[in-house]
Formats: C-alpha cells, sequence, structure tokens
C-alpha cells in the first residue's frame, strides 16, 4: 500500500515542500487530500535528502500543515484512452469533465511523451488546403506542420483558427482526421465560440476538447496542452488519423510556468521567465510531424496573445524559434475592416518550399509568392514614401505599386469568413493583381512561366474591377 | 567499492550525489539502474553534481551513481561519414533500429559499428619508423572521402607488422613497437570532447573558402580555416543560409550541428543531402557530411555537449589534411543549455541570467578553428577546420550577450536582417552591418586566382551600396526628381546589384550556387554598365532614356544562366554599348 505523510513543513504559493519521505522519484505524481476529504494533484519538482518539493496543480488555498496527507503515486502523470475519447471533454489535467465524458480505457500514456527521433521524421510535405489566400498562397501550410498564430488582444485570431479547423479538416482525400482542441485558461465564451463551431459543421463528434478554462487552477495549465498532445499522438500514430491540434492561449501556459518558477526563487530571464522556456515550450510544440511509415500526422495550431502586440516579447520570440513559421495578425488591418487581418510581410510559412509546385499545387506558385511578397513590400515602402511626400511627387512606377498594396489588402487578404477558396482560385488572383506591372518588373518570375500564365491576365484589369 | 555513488537531490537534468570520492571533472557517469549517461560539473567534498543527458523523471534519493573514471569520449573511426548522431554520439538510426520511433532513456548503442568490416589499405611497411599523426593507411568510406588512418597521440616507434584486408573498427591492422613496447594499432580512436586534439603549428587563413553564394563570396569572403557567425531574428533566414553553405561550400568534409533546433530541419537534410550532387564530383553530398543532431526537445545537458563532439570529429578529418567545414545551428542554444545547467548549480549569473563563463567557453570554442600544419613530422600535412555559427539573438537584438561574445571572437559577420527578409530579399545578409576581416588576407590568392580586378570591383560595387542608403534619405524628403542624374543612375544601378547580384534564389537550380568565376563576370558587367550609362549621361544622353535601356533586362536574367554558358553574359557587355551608342544617335537626330 501506498504510503501516506503527514509531514508538509512549508507551503507557498504552488508549492508544498513535503519531509521524512522515501523512495520519492522526479516527475512523480502526488495526491493530496485535504482534511475534508478534498482530493488535489501535484507533482514533484525537486527531492533532496528526504524532502520533496510539490507543486499542487490545483491551488493551495485550504491545505495546513497538520490534517492534510500526501501520497506519492509512484508514477508519472497518466492520460487514459481509447478510440471513444472523440467527441468526449476533458480537464486539463485529463479527466473527464462530466459522467459522461468517462472512457473505457484501452491504455494510459505518460503526458509528457518522449522526443521523436529526427531519424524517424518524416518530412512535412503535403498542402493543406485552408481556403484562406494569404494562407495558402503566400504562408503555405502543410501536414505536419506547427505554425502558431501570433496575435494580440481584441483581435479575430479566434475566427481565423475555427474558419483553418473548419475549412482544412473537410477538405482533402477523405482521410480519418479529428481535432483536439485544448483551452489553456481561456474564457468559458471563446470556449464556446470553437464549440458551437465544431458544432455547426458537424467536427464536434471528431473532436478531443480538453478544457482548462479562466477559472479553473492555472498550475494545471502546465499539464492541459501535454494532455492534449498525447490524445493527438495516440490518434495520429496509434490510430492513423490526421490531427489538428488547436492550443490557445499559449501566453497563459507561459504565465504559469512564470509563476511557478518565481514561487521557486528561480534566476529569472528575460523580463521574469524562466530561462529554460525555450527547452520547456520545445517539448510541446516538438510534439507535432509526421513519422516514417505511419500513416496519421499532427498539425498544430497554437494561438498566443502578443502582450502589447509585441513580436520581440519572450513569448512570441522563443515560440518563433521553435515553430516553423508564424501568422502574424495586425491591428491596423484589422482597424481597415480587412478580414482575416493577416500580416503579409512578417508572416512566414518555413515548410512551404516543399508543400508546393508541380502536383502540389501548381508550378509557379513558388515563382508567384516571391513575386507577390516583393511587390507588397515595395507597395507599403512606397505608402510611406506618399504619407510624406503626398501620392503626387511619385514616381509613375511607384504609383503603380502603391495601387497594387491596397488591391492586394483589399482583394486577396481580405475575404469572408465562410469564404473557401480553392488553391486556383488563389494563384489566379495573383497573377491578376500582378498584371498591371509591366513585364519587366516582373523579376521574380521565370520566363516560362511569364510566357504561360500572364498573357491569360494582362488587359483583364478593367474587367476585375467593374466585377 | 568506491565507484557506486548515491543519489541525494534530483531537480531537472541536474543530480547531486553523495560517497563520490576520487571523480574527477568532467568524468562520465551511469546513474540508477537505467543507466542514464551524465557527467560530473561540480564536486564538493564527496559529493559531485551530475549533468545528466537524459530525462531524469522517475529518479529518486538513494538511486546508484556507477563512476566510469573516464571523460566524455567520442569515437573516431570509419563509419562516421553518413551517420546522424545525437549530441553525445549516440546514432540515431540505430537507435530507430533498436528504440522505434520515439527516443527512449538508457539506450546504448556504440557510435561506430563493430560488425562492418572495411576494406584497409596501408601506405607505410614493416620497418618505417613512424609517430603520431602519420597517415598508415586509408580506407574509402565513401566516394567523396579517403578515410586516413592515423597513429593514435602519444604513440611513436617502428612498425612491427601492418596488414591490409578487410577489418572491423576493434581488429587490429598494425603492430608498433614504442619505448614501451608494443601496440597494436585499431582503426578506431577514443578522444575526450572537452580536449582540443593536438596539431603543430597554426598558421595564418589566406586561402578564401568559397561558398557559391554570391553575397558572401564577393562582398564578405570567409578563409579556409576561418570563423564566421550569422545572428538573426527568426524568420530571416538563418537555416537556409546554414544549409546552402552546407550544400555547396568548397570543403571535403562537412560537419552539421543541429542544436537545439528544429526536428524537421534535421530530416530535411537527411532527406535532401542524399539527394543534392556535389558540382564538382557530381556525388551525393551525404558522402561527406556528418550530421549531429540534438532538437530542442531532446534533454538539455547533451545539447550542451553536442557542439563539443562536434568540432573534435571535425578536428579529427582535419589532421588528415582535409578542409572541414563545420556549422553549428545554433550557438545561442548552446548558450542557454549552459544557462539552464548554471541555474540550477546555483552559480551567480552575468548578462541576461548567462554564466559569467559564457564568453570564455564561446571563445576557446571558436579557436578550435584554424589552418593547421598537423602533427605528422614524416608528412607535410596541412588541415583546415572553419567554423561558422548561427546565433539567435531574442527579439533579433544584436546586444544580447551571445552576440556580443561571438562578435569578438569571429572574424566574419553576416548580419541578417528582418526588414530584408520581409521583402523576400534573401539571402537576408545586410550590405551595409556585414564585415569580413579576411579581405586583406586573402587578397593576394584572389587576385592571382580569380582576377586582379576582383577588389576593384568589389569596392565599387559597395561604394554605389553606400551611396544608395544615403540618396534614400533625401529621396524621402523631397522625391526623386530633385535628384540630378549621376545620382539617379546611382540609384539603379545598386538597385540592379541588390536585386539582380545579391538576391539570390536558395530553391532555383541553377541559381542556388553561383562560381566565383560567374560572380566576378556578373559584377564586371553592372560595374560596366555603371561607367558606361555615366559617360553618355555626360555626352548628353536622357537620364529618362538610361533608365528604360532593354539590358537591363538581360542583366536581370544573368543569374539564371548555366555556368557552362558563361559567354552568353559576356555578350552583354556588347549589348550594352550597343543600345547606349543608339540612344546617342536618336538622341542627336
Amino acid at each position: 500500500m501506498l504510503k501516506e505523510y503527514r509531514s508538509i513543513t512549508n507551503i507557498a504559493g504552488p508549492l508544498l515542500v513535503v519531509e521524512g519521505v522515501e523512495n520519492v522519484k522526479y516527475e512523480e505524481l502526488v495526491e493530496i487530500r485535504l482534511g475534508d476529504k478534498d482530493l488535489r494533484n501535484g507533482r514533484v519538482l525537486e527531492v533532496e535528502g528526504d524532502k520533496a518539493l510539490v507543486q499542487v496543480f490545483e491551488g493551495t488555498r485550504g491545505i495546513d500543515t497538520e490534517k492534510t496527507t500526501v501520497r506519492f503515486l509512484g508514477r508519472g502523470i497518466h492520460m487514459y484512452l481509447s478510440p471513444d475519447i472523440l467527441g468526449k471533454v476533458f480537464t486539463g489535467l485529463g479527466k473527464p469533465r462530466t459522467p459522461s465524458d468517462e472512457i473505457l480505457p484501452e491504455k494510459s500514456l505518460d503526458i509528457n511523451g518522449a522526443p521523436i527521433n529526427p531519424y524517424s521524421r518524416n518530412y512535412p510535405d503535403e498542402f493543406i488546403q485552408t481556403g484562406i489566400s494569404a494562407i495558402d498562397g503566400l504562408n503555405t501550410l502543410v501536414r505536419g506542420q506547427k505554425l502558431p498564430v501570433f496575435t494580440g488582444a481584441g483581435l479575430p485570431h479566434n475566427k481565423i483558427a475555427a474558419q483553418i479547423a473548419r475549412q482544412s479538416a473537410v477538405l482533402g482525400k477523405k482521410e480519418e482526421f479529428a481535432v483536439v482542441f485544448v483551452a489553456i485558461g481561456i474564457t468559458f465564451e471563446e470556449s464556446e465560440y470553437f464549440i458551437n463551431d465544431f458544432r455547426q459543421t458537424g467536427a464536434l463528434e471528431r473532436a478531443v476538447l480538453i478544457l482548462n478554462l479562466a477559472d479553473d487552477p492555472a498550475i494545471e495549465r502546465i499539464a492541459t496542452p501535454r494532455v492534449g498532445l498525447t490524445c493527438a499522438e495516440y490518434l495520429a500514430f496509434e490510430k492513423d488519423m490526421h490531427v489538428l491540434v488547436i492550443l490557445t492561449d499559449m501566453t497563459n501556459y507561459c504565465e504559469a510556468l512564470k509563476e511557478i518558477s518565481a514561487a521557486r526563487k528561480e534566476v529569472p530571464g528575460r523580463r521574469g521567465y524562466p530561462g529554460y522556456m525555450y527547452t520547456d515550450l520545445a517539448t510541446i510544440y516538438e510534439r507535432a510531424g509526421r513519422i516514417k511509415g505511419k500513416k496519421g500526422s499532427i498539425t498544430q495550431i497554437p494561438i498566443l496573445t502578443m502582450p502589447e502586440d509585441d513580436k520581440t516579447h519572450p513569448i512570441p520570440d522563443l515560440t518563433g524559434y521553435i515553430t516553423e513559421g508564424q501568422i502574424i495578425l495586425s491591428r491596423s488591418l484589422h482597424k481597415k475592416k480587412i478580414s482575416p487581418p493577416i500580416d503579409v510581410l512578417p508572416s512566414l510559412s518555413r515548410l512551404k518550399d516543399k508543400g508546393i509546385g508541380k502536383d502540389k499545387t501548381r508550378e509557379d506558385h513558388a515563382d508567384l509568392f516571391n513575386q507577390l511578397y516583393a511587390a507588397y513590400a515595395r507597395g507599403k515602402e512606397v505608402q510611406e514614401l506618399a504619407v510624406i511626400l503626398g501620392e503626387a511627387a511619385l514616381t509613375d512606377i511607384d504609383k503603380l505599386y502603391y495601387k497594387f498594396a491596397e488591391k492586394f489588402e483589399m482583394q486577396y487578404v481580405s475575404q469572408g469568413d465562410y469564404e473557401n477558396r480553392s488553391i486556383e482560385f488563389t494563384l489566379d488572383l495573383g497573377w491578376k493583381l500582378l498584371s498591371v506591372f509591366p513585364r519587366e518588373e516582373l523579376k521574380r518570375i521565370r520566363d516560362s512561366f511569364l510566357d504561360k500564365y500572364l498573357p491569360k491576365f494582362v488587359n483583364k484589369e478593367e474587367l476585375q474591377d467593374a466585377g | 567499492m568506491g565507484d557506486l555513488g548515491r543519489v541525494i537531490k534530483v531537480a531537472g537534468p541536474l543530480i547531486i550525489a553523495e560517497n563520490m570520492t576520487g571523480s574527477k571533472m568532467y568524468d562520465v557517469v551511469y546513474v540508477s539502474d537505467s543507466r542514464l549517461m551524465g557527467e560530473i560539473i561540480e564536486i564538493s567534498g564527496d559529493m559531485a553534481s551530475i549533468q545528466v543527458y537524459e530525462e531524469t523523471g522517475g529518479i529518486g534519493v538513494g538511486e546508484p551513481v556507477y563512476l566510469t573514471n573516464e571523460p566524455l569520449t567520442v569515437e573516431l573511426g570509419p563509419g562516421l561519414i553518413q551517420s546522424i548522431y545525437d549530441g553525445i554520439q549516440r546514432p540515431l538510426d540505430l537507435i530507430y533500429e533498436t528504440a522505434g520511433d520515439f527516443i527512449t532513456r538508457g539506450i546504448q548503442v556504440p557510435a561506430l559499428s563493430r560488425e562492418k568490416k572495411w576494406k584497409f589499405t596501408p601506405i607505410v611497411s614493416a620497418g618505417d619508423k613512424v609517430s603520431a599523426g602519420d597517415h598508415l593507411g586509408f580506407v574509402d568510406e565513401t566516394t567523396l572521402v579517403k578515410h586516413y588512418i592515423l597513429v593514435p597521440e602519444g604513440i611513436s616507434g617502428e612498425i612491427i607488422s601492418i596488414e591490409s584486408g578487410d577489418f572491423t573498427v576493434e581488429e587490429p591492422v598494425a603492430e608498433i613497437k614504442t619505448q614501451n613496447g608494443s601496440k597494436a594499432i585499431t582503426m578506431m580512436q577514443k578522444w575526450p570532447v572537452r580536449k582540443q586534439r593536438p596539431y603543430c603549428q597554426k598558421v595564418n587563413p589566406e586561402i578564401p573558402l568559397f561558398t557559391g553564394q554570391r553575397v558572401v563570396d564577393m562582398f564578405f569572403p570567409i578563409a579556409k580555416g576561418g570563423t564566421a557567425c550569422v545572428p538573426g531574428p527568426f524568420g530571416s533566414g538563418k537555416t537556409v543560409i546554414q544549409h546552402q553553405l552546407a550544400k555547396w561550400i568548397d570543403a571535403n568534409v562537412i560537419v552539421y550541428i543541429g542544436c537545439g533546433e528544429r526536428g524537421n530541419e534535421m530530416t530535411d537534410v537527411l532527406l535532401e543531402f542524399p539527394e543534392l550532387k556535389d558540382p564538382k564530383s557530381g556525388e551525393p553530398l551525404m558522402k561527406r557530411t556528418v550530421l549531429i543532431a540534438n532538437t530542442s526537445n531532446m534533454p538539455v545537458a547533451a545539447r550542451e555537449a553536442s557542439v563539443y563532439t562536434g568540432i573534435t570529429i571535425a578536428e579529427y578529418f582535419r589532421d588528415m589534411g582535409y578542409s572541414v567545414a563545420l556549422m553549428a545551428d545554433s550557438t545561442s542554444r548552446w548558450a542557454e543549455a549552459m544557462r539552464e545547467i548554471s541555474g540550477r548549480l546555483e552559480e551567480m549569473p552575468g548578462d541576461e541570467g548567462y554564466p559569467a563563463y559564457l564568453g570564455a567557453r564561446l571563445a576557446s570554442f571558436y579557436e578550435r578553428a584554424g589552418i593547421v600544419k598537423c602533427l605528422s613530422k614524416k608528412q607535410d600535412i596541412t588541415g583546415a577546420l572553419t567554423v561558422i555559427g548561427a546565433v539567435s539573438p531574442p527579439g533579433g537584438d544584436l546586444s544580447d550577450p551571445v552576440v556580443q561574445a561571438t562578435l569578438r571572437v569571429v572574424k566574419v559577420f553576416w548580419s541578417l536582417e528582418a526588414k530584408l527578409a520581409y521583402s523576400r530579399h534573401f539571402p537576408a545578409i545586410s550590405w551595409l552591418n556585414s564585415y569580413s576581416l579576411y579581405n586583406d588576407t586573402i587578397k593576394e590568392y584572389v587576385e592571382k586566382n580569380v582576377h586582379e580586378d576582383f577588389f576593384n570591383l568589389q569596392a565599387d560595387a559597395m561604394r554605389l551600396l553606400e551611396k544608395e542608403s544615403e540618396l534614400e534619405e533625401i529621396v524621402r524628403l523631397v522625391g526623386i526628381d530633385s535628384l540630378s542624374g549621376e545620382d539617379r543612375i546611382v540609384l539603379m544601378v545598386a538597385k540592379m546589384i541588390r536585386e539582380d547580384f545579391l538576391h539570390q534564389n536558395a530553391f532555383h537550380d541553377v541559381d542556388t550556387y553561383t562560381s566565383i568565376e560567374k560572380q566576378y563576370i556578373m559584377i564586371k558587367t553592372i560595374i560596366y554598365f555603371y561607367r558606361q550609362a555615366n559617360d553618355f549621361l555626360n555626352s548628353g544622353v536622357d537620364i529618362n532614356q538610361i533608365e528604360k535601356m532593354k539590358v537591363r533586362e538581360m542583366i536581370a536574367r544573368m543569374k539564371y544562366i548555366e555556368d557552362s554558358d558563361i559567354e552568353k553574359i559576356n555578350s552583354i557587355f556588347h549589348d550594352i554599348d550597343s543600345e547606349l551608342g543608339q540612344l546617342k544617335k536618336d538622341d542627336e537626330t
């Protein structure tokens, strides 16, 4: 029988010190029973001699040094799994949220997982059509990628994530798919938005929901994304499904990490976040990808709110160094009523090059997006210039760029929440917009593609305007 | 038994054990019965702090610690090339075969295959006198790398016997009579990673190492045996540049360290390098490459070791007389691993929480680069080790302690700018901020072997780019119409240099690699255009006409011309003259 200890000597913030313990292991799961029989969970953060430092997920309120008992369970935190998890709702620690969410487990897995051997990975190169031009055309998402959305307070990141889940999930080659939705400290309303959207599109029965809402214990958030990813790994690599994981909001996760670090009085790194945050985040984000010989895949879309819209804040900064690109939302585009307000220039998908081109999207895709990028960047520069000098002072060619940048935002970036554009449509739209330029300005596109595609779109500009 | 310690504290990757009397700093130990490998990094009385190279979850107080009394070593011998290792030289392909898709704990697989037989051909014979560093013979490891077997450090004497034939790395191929009796020599050596491999003498790097990347070779060249760093914010293309250099750099052996970076990037290298062909030999590039992969989710202590593992392997090939290039992506992750371990040791932190010895560690790492005369007394062997490190400063901020400590030691600085990356100008190396201190040392070689005009053209082009940045300020304030004709030509030509020369598409079949000869002709064409345009402007041709010249499109397409068709570029000179001549004629009539 497991030994019960009544020897808590120190309680501070989310941490407990238990003395006189034997055989306690690092990272072990702990059960804490309060005097009034309330049961809480914890994890061993450090063992030294006969002392164990325990982090309590549900907070330490009500815990005392006399009546509270502690049991060490001899294993890490496990998630109980079976194919029935689809359509069920779990807490941030992976427990059923209501009795109807109980399952008959087929197996249990440690939520920390193990690193995927880089040798056994398969490179992600299958194009996912999200139906959003700014993503498909310029920041192409591929299966097995981790592509975060960097957003700010009040921006419509939830709409975009839901649109991606809705449109990319239903498309494709009739393969088994699943959505793992992980709510980390978001509000009830935000979480309901997603659940309603899944319900309307019929995706709910293919979804696993892991919910830690804003009023749930903050320290539990350390475990929440790991619970979700354990479900995803099970579905993808054991049940051959293509899994889309939405993690929202990773900023809340990092805050929890910071809280524990501060309680342990660790030397802080930048802006009070712990020095090991990079490694810690990597153990979450790197749990995406494809594995040789396995049919399934895990594609991750973490959402994180940039404090003060600052991209160099440690959370987005470290995330950007781990993930394979980022979709950045812009407040100024949002104010211009451009929806989705994707800031194209600093956004990036690192894996697009292998996912586009002949037999995947279209042969001209790579050259085309390079040209669109370059032209839009120049257009933005010209717009800045025009603010100082006035539009009249621009050269003829600069005027073209000025107009191009405006149209690009209005027609290419902007589209409806329920508009599902095919990749053909997106590419042709790019050509249409570029056709206003003289041919020698289109340096990023090979001659053969200019010969083949450009004539189709030149002179149709007026038509487009009229339409 | 004195070789059994006992765990008394576990905190993340750091374990403290007691009863460790007799252990030395940086000795390897095995923790618990699952035998997790670790290294001693602090000793106090009979207690030792151990950084563990694997996850420590599940380890508790009282578990045993096994001492080995040996430092962390790597195995050197045939079988290194084409391998992919983790940070402590465990072969990931074999781990995949034994443990499956995920890396579980306590796996032990030898770095070099003990079964595989290699065909050894001696080049010395019995009776010869040899000393450390001499070539005993070779193994044709791959079609690109002839793996020389060296007399190990500390051994010299007369060869009693040496055999040709097929051997495993553990079977003796020769016997040498030394002062302390006869020694059997196998093809495998072991070397402690934290100790520099010895050489006879360092020499100054004077030969350029061409990379096929125009902005690098033409403006900020690196020398064989030199050091370079590539700092930049995320998304500015550090990894693409490192990959491009690993692919096209003119070296015999490449050691690529993926240090704390993305798993998929290593997979990319693993899948792509066997497909890509070396421009000279036509053989797959993988046949000259060793990969070290410690991805960001692998244990942090092994990340600290990975750069040492990599550079020791690189030094070993250098000692054979090869030009070796080492890429480390990214040294910031290495520094962060040091910071994490230092924090757990409760050391007093320096800047941004990094340990105070950060600068010293970085400097001693980069100083392991260089051109050296190898140990061998009989043969005159020169080997080169070039080190290129990526740095990932938070927010791209160059005042980051890792960047600053790195800049104090490296000679080439390729500064990546987010602004260039946003406008998809790749490689996003800023021409205004970057520098190379090798321009002077390699001058003689380049002028002799490429063209004596090389550095003049480089200076002209750089002047135009500098001038452009000044003029842009003016244009921003008062508009382009206020500029003189000369200045407008400067802007036009500077744009040409940026877009048609510096910009290089890594994913275009031809553009991805440009030979130094073609680079020279390209820049010469652009500068020629500049001079001629200026001349004709002075003789009265209208600037607006010059700006509309057709030949500009041909200049823009130069980069897509294959090396074998280099003549086509030469014809552009003629086109420039004839079109300008035509403009002048039109003007006069």
